[in-house]
């Protein structure tokens, strides 16, 4: 029992320090040469560009309902003109970087697991080793960079986006006042509220990156591996984005 | 034993001492003793599951031995980091016996990944490289298409050009031929036989077509339950009149009887 629990113990703590030991393979790689620019590229196009049209949709769809609960709320206590305010803070500070992670996790996230996964089952990667390229950077490292440099910039998308939504609502649609929504936001808005939204989505797009290429990269090598890998990917950024984001705010508040 | 040669110029390319492996209860390798003669041929026979893959895995160092030693130019590289390794792995050419093309790419990016991401060579210089490369395996006009769309033949060929492109002092192969037809099979072997003697390579073979591949060995090894049971030339081999290896011989002729009257 007691042994048990000890085994039970160790393989966790390895598992953990395996965990860690593989980010900081990648940030090592990341910044020792040879350098990959092309490489890093490539997944800024996969990860970033190829999502911006989804994560546009949910930004507008989150912004317009954000502008129909919110006037609808403050309605009732007089104060329509904070509108605007209220939807940018709740975009800018939570709503963007949580959702836009979220959405990315879902479309390149799970790929991006699949795809080491089965690169690494039909021995792509033991490939890449023996022709003494070092697989973590040929193949992790550039899309830890790339999530790095996506993820602030398709929060920012969505944030935008989504502002013009909770307008097109709540000003358009329910008659909100159209001049005290963008002057609240100009007034109200602080530099601090716009970094510290951009610092979770940094820090979210690492995350996201770490687990997804982790899972792949350790994926068992067969099928039901590779969708074990991709399922548990998934869902592990998933929970850790929400985590994260407890703790960044209440550092960041 | 060790100190004779030190100098990676000796007539040993590769020296296997000991070595063993186990998977959980499984003990693959168990005391896997061979040398490998620079600049010629050495094949390893036996039965499918009897450590072959795993034992070619240690050779290129993606897997690591429990015990044992493994020589490689008169360097030890069971004791190698991460940066050692890849210099070995410089002169390595290695065919999986799966292919393990990226099939993100296309059959000339393959054959010239290893030009590109290694060498400085500009795309001017890399093409016709690739373009010969891939008509010696009978590939011409297929340097567009992607891994999925070729057969496994195909893409077995598509691979043994890939190992081949860079000139590679050691050529390790796993089951070149399998899945090939007996006129691929002639050709695939006269390739090798070639580019080994005009290279001047030394080349670690995988393979079951015995006894067509000891035409063209140096030296061949019959694998058994872990480690070699027989090594010499082909002529010592045959001549052992080995029982085991007989019945190996002969399993594979009937296996191969029933797999044809199956069809
Ligand atoms: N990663 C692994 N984990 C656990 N067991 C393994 C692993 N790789 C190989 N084995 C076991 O080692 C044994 C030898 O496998 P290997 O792939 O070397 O066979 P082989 O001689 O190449 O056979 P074949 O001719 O069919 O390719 C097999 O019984 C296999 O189950
Ligand atoms: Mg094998």
């Amino acid at each position: 029992m007691v042994e048990r629990l000890g085994a039970l113990v160790i393989d966790n703590v390895t598992a953990l320090g395996n965990f860690v030991l593989f980010l900081g393979t990648a940030v090592w790689c990341a910044v020792t040469p040879p350098y990959k620019p092309r490489l890093v590229i490539r997944q800024v196009r996969i990860i970033g560009a190829e999502s911006i049209v989804l994560v546009g949709l949910i930004g507008a769809f989150t912004g317009m309902v954000l502008g129909l609960q919110g006037y609808n709320t403050l309605r009732r206590f007089g104060s329509e003109g904070a509108l605007g305010t209220v939807v940018a803070l709740v975009l800018v500070r939570e709503l963007g970087p949580v959702l836009a992670a979220l959405m990315v996790t879902a479309r390149a996230g799970s790929a991006m697991a699949a795809e080491l996964g089965s690169m690494q089952a039909t021995e792509q990667v033991d490939a890449l080793a023996v022709m003494a390229i070092n697989p973590i950077q040929y193949l992790v490292s550039p899309r830890v960079i790339a999530g790095v440099i996506s993820f602030p910039l398709l929060t920012s998308i969505f944030d935008v986006i989504g502002i013009w939504g909770g307008y097109l609502i709540g000003v358009g649609l329910m008659g909100a006042p159209g001049g005290s929504y963008l002057n609240g936001i100009a007034q109200n808005m602080s530099g601090h509220d716009i970094m510290s939204g951009l610092y979770k989505a940094l820090v979210f797009g690492l995350v996201v990156m770490w687990v997804c290429c982790y899972k792949g990269y350790h994926a068992q090598r067969m099928a039901t591996g590779v969708s074990r890998a991709t399922t548990e990917a998934v869902v592990l950024s998933s929970v850790l984005i929400l985590a994260w984001d407890y703790f960044l705010t209440s550092i960041l508040l | 034993m060790a100190a004779v040669e030190q100098n990676g110029n000796g007539p040993l390319a590769i020296e296997v001492r000991a070595l063993r492996h186990r998977f959980g209860r499984q003990q693959v390798l168990n005391g896997v003793d061979l040398d490998f003669p620079r600049g010629q041929i050495t094949t390893i026979v036996g039965p499918s599951g009897c450590g072959k893959t795993v034992l070619l895995k240690h050779l290129n160092l993606l897997l690591r031995a429990d015990s044992g030693k493994i020589v490689i130019d008169g360097v030890d590289v069971t004791r190698l980091g991460n940066r050692g390794l890849d210099e070995v792995r410089k002169e390595f050419g290695m065919l999986f016996q799966a292919g393990a093309l990226f099939d993100s790419m296309s059959v000339f990016d393959n054959v010239a990944f290893p030009l590109v991401e290694n060498t400085r060579l500009g795309r001017e210089e890399i093409a016709p490289k690739v373009r010969e490369m891939l008509a010696n395996v009978g590939l011409e006009g297929m340097e567009a298409k992607y891994p999925s769309e070729l057969s496994g033949g195909m893409q077995k060929r598509a691979a043994l050009a890939r190992a081949l492109i860079r000139n590679p002092k050691l050529l390790m192969l796993d089951e070149p031929t399998t899945g090939l037809d007996p006129t691929r099979t002639g050709s695939i072997h006269a390739l090798v036989r070639h580019t080994q003697q005009r290279f001047g390579l030394t080349v670690v073979m995988v393979s079951h077509d015995v006894p067509a591949v000891f035409e063209i060995s140096d030296h061949v090894a019959f694998m058994h339950e872990g480690r070699m049971r027989l090594s010499g030339t082909p002529a010592e081999v045959t001549a052992a009149n080995d029982e085991v290896f007989n019945r190996f011989l002969a399993g594979r002729a009937a296996g191969e009887e029933q797999g044809a009257s199956a069809l």
